[in-house]
């Protein structure tokens, strides 16, 4: 059984006063393994931030599962286990990082002693120890960015869920999350994450899934997607090129 | 007890945001501005500073409770600040009551500072009429409670607003609301006068589904020394917890059911 596993996972809205049916994902079926990396890639609109919404419990799905270490995301006691990094992250801006920090950290029921200890080591990972008490809404996007990290680990996860963790990120914030996301599978952690720059999953996953308009439409390991002579980023072209109905 | 961290952080956030000081602080000015109204009466200035002090920590109060109530889990939405919260282990019901009970000692707060400054207003008219200083009405805390419970009923239907709606909307639903509230006895006796049967059963409807904040209000009665009953403090008290309960657990419903 893999850490995540998704089942026949389909998820549909009802937009504006027609009630518009809209597919958002149709019959997904994934499943991650323990201490892997698994890249989910796919163009915008395609069902990733929807599937890693379900994941985490904000979303319920309509119908299929979406599991993690064997219970649904809508159970809070599972959540315990996981770190998530939403996309565009907003925070308390009035918080200051020590605040931000702590206050996750009592969502997880952790002493204030393991608080103290973790944010002060996470802060120092993330490279803001200097900035522990200013107030987030004086952060930059990178920095926000990596605070979003701090607090997605402040639980040490068994797995990591990042939602577009590149995104805004200048090439040196890149290449830091990079490093931070190979440190923690160095570590053992499972990660999942969604990204659009391809390059960047190509260089850290184990795996990848390729997500067009709600259906996956490939899945393994880069060396089993990518055709020969083939780079990653032309067999995503390919294989989206594909899944884009005439 | 995570509810407790939410509540803390709801805490904080709410003591740090500039429309509460603004409020907090056009509300002392206005206590403390009554003693110069006082002055255009003989004899009644005690009993003018109560009746202004009263009206203006029931008024902004119910604007803090309105203002800040409404952005409880909104403003959440709308900033994408949920999304994290709610990925952590903690229930959306328990999520609800932190921020809930966060903004409930937030108004406590408020209403204490509000308060002593009307103490205060008092003490100072007391000590420039030659008067024992201490000599002011003790029962004003009985008001100010019965205030505090109508806060915390209107903080909770605004809460239940904001689980399905925008912080605009919530905040117009939450002060019809309490309008409403307040002109409910009139909307009884109008029910019997309506030519309509269908129209006198919306109306008792409405008179019977919302809130009967009259009941909370005994400032007349505390300024002229009229004696109340224990017993009303007691029925009004469960009227009160009574009705939260029913809105927190409908917004609950609402909320464990939303995607996000």
């Amino acid at each position: 059984m893999g850490v995540i596993n998704i089942n026949q996972l389909t998820k549909a809205y009802l937009l504006g006063l027609g009630q518009t049916k809209i597919v958002a994902l149709e019959g997904l079926d994934l499943e991650v393994k323990e201490g892997e990396v698994f890249g989910f890639l796919g163009p915008n609109g395609a069902g990733k931030t929807t599937t890693i919404k379900v994941l985490v419990g904000l979303m319920r799905p309509t119908s299929g599962t979406a599991q993690l270490f064997g219970e649904e995301g809508s159970n809070a006691k599972v959540r315990s286990k996981i770190g998530f990094l939403a996309e565009s992250p907003y925070f308390y801006e009035y918080l200051t990082a020590l605040e931000f920090l702590a206050f996750y950290g009592q969502l997880f029921d952790l002493s204030k002693n393991d608080i103290k200890q973790r944010s002060s080591a996470l802060l120092k990972q993330v490279g803001l120890e200097s900035s522990e008490n200013v107030q987030l809404r004086k952060f930059s996007k990178g920095m926000l960015q990596r605070i979003g990290i701090a607090q997605a680990l402040i639980n040490d996860p068994e797995l990591v869920i990042l939602d577009e963790p590149m995104s805004g990120l200048d090439p040196i914030g890149r290449k830091e999350m990079r490093e931070l996301m190979r440190a923690l599978k160095s570590q053992g952690k499972t990660i999942f994450f969604s990204s659009h720059i391809i390059h960047d999953v190509e260089v850290i996953c184990d795996r990848v899934g390729i997500l067009v308009h709600g259906k996956l439409l490939a899945i393994g390991r880069i060396d089993e997607i990518v055709e020969e002579k083939e780079t990653l980023e032309d067999a995503f072209m390919r294989i989206v090129q594909r899944g884009v109905p005439k | 007890m995570k509810w407790r961290a939410v509540a803390i952080n709801t805490f904080r956030e709410t003591i740090r945001d500039k429309i509460l000081y603004n409020l907090l602080i056009f509300a002392l000015l206005l206590i403390g501005g009554s003693i110069l109204l006082a002055t255009l009466s003989i004899g009644e200035q005690a009993k003018i500073i109560m009746d202004f002090g009263l009206a203006s920590i029931n008024l902004f109060g119910i604007l803090i409770a309105i203002f800040l109530g409404v952005g409880l889990v909104s403003k959440e939405i709308e900033k994408r600040t949920l999304y994290t919260v709610l990925s952590k282990p903690i229930g959306r019901t328990e999520f609800l009551l932190g921020k809930y009970a966060g903004l409930l000692l937030t108004l406590l707060v408020n209403t204490s500072v509000m308060l002593a400054g009307l103490y205060l207003t008092l003490m100072l008219n007391q000590f420039r009429w030659g008067l024992p200083v201490l000599d002011v009405e003790a029962r004003l805390v009985e008001a100010v409670f019965m205030t505090y419970l109508q806060l915390s009923l209107i903080t909770a239907v605004a809460l239940l607003f904001s689980t399905f709606t925008t912080t605009t909307l919530a905040a117009i639903f939450t002060l019809s609301t309490y309008v409403i509230g307040h002109i409910s006895a009139d909307l009884l006796a109008m029910a019997d006068k309506l030519p309509t049967k269908s129209t006198a059963i919306l109306v008792k409807a409405i008179y019977y589904i919302l809130p009967n904040l009259s009941n909370f209000d005994i400032k007349g009665l505390v300024v002229h020394k009229v004696p109340i009953e224990p017993t009303y403090f007691f029925l009004t008290t469960s009227y009160a917890l009574l009705y939260i309960t029913l809105l927190i657990a409908t917004a609950a419903f609402i909320f464990k059911r939303r995607d996000f």
